[in-house]
């Protein structure tokens, strides 16, 4: 059925077709609008599982631990500072291998305090052991959160996931969503069933025990390589999600680029902007093309080189920033992966939109052009005075 | 060391197969010459790790003692020396 909603009732539609039994949450903007849906759609009788009130982040994410360890699906919603509140939590619930799903509506980290959109939240979490996803639309969003699930609970995966969408351009903007059917959903994500980590007085376990320096290593190195496997059911979730639904979402997608030599790499929202730019840049006669980053974690290594195989200059657009190395995620990982690769393009950095600043596709526009005259490696703020205070 | 997914402990009651006396960088040794049996120094042992017997004296578990070599510092009879744990 289609509707015209925001993105966070898209989100909201989403978890209830998912029917989480557990889904203890705490608002704060701009993900606020996902626990007040959830919530009111309990209220109206339509909510199978059972919303928690809390009294944090740090609360919400331990309380998704605590119903994910007995065995039953979670969810919780969060943005910037709560998500940076959840962070200890975050390392545990990945380290207990518990398939929680969070929707992380992206905003600014403090300070100064700031309530617009930037990837700071969720790229800071990085190192935590979840899969993080990023969204373009409201469609891609209700739709990555379905997968989600699959992703988390796949006895290959057994790892949270993060679906990450930018707060306001997703979460508060209007846009025809096709809400999938019940049935359909059903028969795509089954009901949670974990064979490793449940609640059975019949059969009790220990979950979270210590461990020594005798078996730590070995379990952290079983987490990473259950995190690179994820990759392949990312994939293979994609496949069957497009086969079910009539739309398919790549760990890496590409536009345009088969004969592009300019290609524009970023993640989320920037993606819609960056199609219109190198449409318009097509029109002039430009061979531009787009990689969207669907998957940060895990980094999908050979999807991204294979994708910028022919381009020779690549324009990395990004709403974060790595202080101390003065450039965006993205763009660090990136400059690593291609080392040792050959051809090695062209790649400049340019941070933008964070705390909100919008970014029209005037700035993309201008950031491809600039590629070409710059050196291999530059890193460029849009829109700031070059003054140091 | 076998271990499970995320650490997971699937059967209770088995600390038992977790031995922890890897941390040894001292290694306490008795000589049943000079020991009388009196056991103090089991009494004094934090990790429980000495048993005391009419027919052996003292006996120290390796499995599980962390060489903090109090029961040296205690043993009224000098029976107990310190070696270097070497591993």
């Amino acid at each position: 059925m289609k509707k015209i909603i925001n993105g966070s009732k898209a989100v909201a539609e989403a978890v209830k077709l998912c029917r989480p039994k557990v889904l203890p949450m705490y608002p704060v903007t701009p993900s606020t609008h996902i626990p007040e849906a959830l919530t009111q759609m309990k209220a109206d009788g339509e909510l199978e599982g059972t919303p928690i009130t809390v009294e944090s982040e740090f609360s919400a994410i331990s309380a998704c631990i605590g119903a994910s360890a007995t065995g039953v699906r979670t969810f919780t919603a969060t943005s910037s500072q709560g998500l940076a509140l959840m962070h200890e939590v975050l390392h545990t619930t990945s380290g207990m291998r518990l398939p929680v799903v969070i929707a992380v509506a992206n905003r600014a980290l403090s300070a100064p305090i700031n309530i617009w959109n930037d990837w700071q939240d969720s790229i800071s979490q990085r190192d935590t052991g979840w899969i993080q996803l990023y969204c373009e639309s409201n469609q891609e969003a209700l739709d990555t959160m379905i997968q989600a699930y699959k992703i988390a609970e796949d006895k290959r995966v057994l790892l949270p996931v993060m679906v990450c969408m930018d707060g306001f351009y997703i979460t508060h903007a209007t846009e025809p969503v096709d809400i999938p059917e019940q049935e359909t959903v059903d028969s795509f994500l089954p009901e949670y069933k974990p064979e490793h980590a449940y609640l059975d007085t019949e059969k009790p376990i220990t979950q979270g025990p210590f461990s020594g320096p005798d078996s730590f290593i070995q379990i952290k190195f079983e987490q990473s390589t259950a995190t690179d496997r994820s990759l392949e059911v990312i994939k293979e979730v994609a496949k069957e999600f497009g086969e079910k639904f009539g739309r398919h979402y790549p760990v890496v997608e590409t536009y345009k680029t088969k004969d592009a030599d300019k290609v524009i790499l970023t993640m989320g929202t920037l993606a819609g902007t960056a199609k219109d730019a190198v449409d318009e840049m097509r029109e002039e006669g430009k061979k531009v093309g787009l990689v969207k980053l669907k998957a940060f974690r895990p980094l999908a290594k050979k999807e991204l080189i294979e994708a910028l195989s022919n381009a020779s200059e690549v324009s990395v657009i990004e709403k974060n920033i790595s202080l101390g190395t003065n450039s965006g995620a993205v763009f660090t990982e990136l400059r690593s992966l291609l080392y040792g690769t050959d051809p090695i393009p062209k790649t400049v950095n340019y941070i933008v939109g964070i705390g909100g600043r919008d970014v029209p596709k005037i700035d993309l526009k201008a950031a491809v052009k600039n590629t070409s005259g710059c050196g291999d490696g530059e890193i460029f703020w849009v829109g700031v005075e070059e003054v140091v205070r | 060391m076998k271990v499970s997914i995320a650490g997971i402990i699937s059967e209770p009651g088995n600390s038992t197969e977790n031995k922890t006396g890897d941390w040894r960088t001292f290694r306490p040794v008795v000589d049943l010459k000079k020991c009388k049996k009196c056991g103090i120094c089991a009494k004094f042992c934090p990790d429980s790790a000495i048993t005391v017997s009419k027919e052996k004296g003292a006996e120290i578990d390796y499995d599980y003692c962390k060489g903090c070599m109090i029961c040296m510092h205690e043993c009224p009879f000098n029976a107990i020396t310190q070696e270097d744990e070497e591993k």
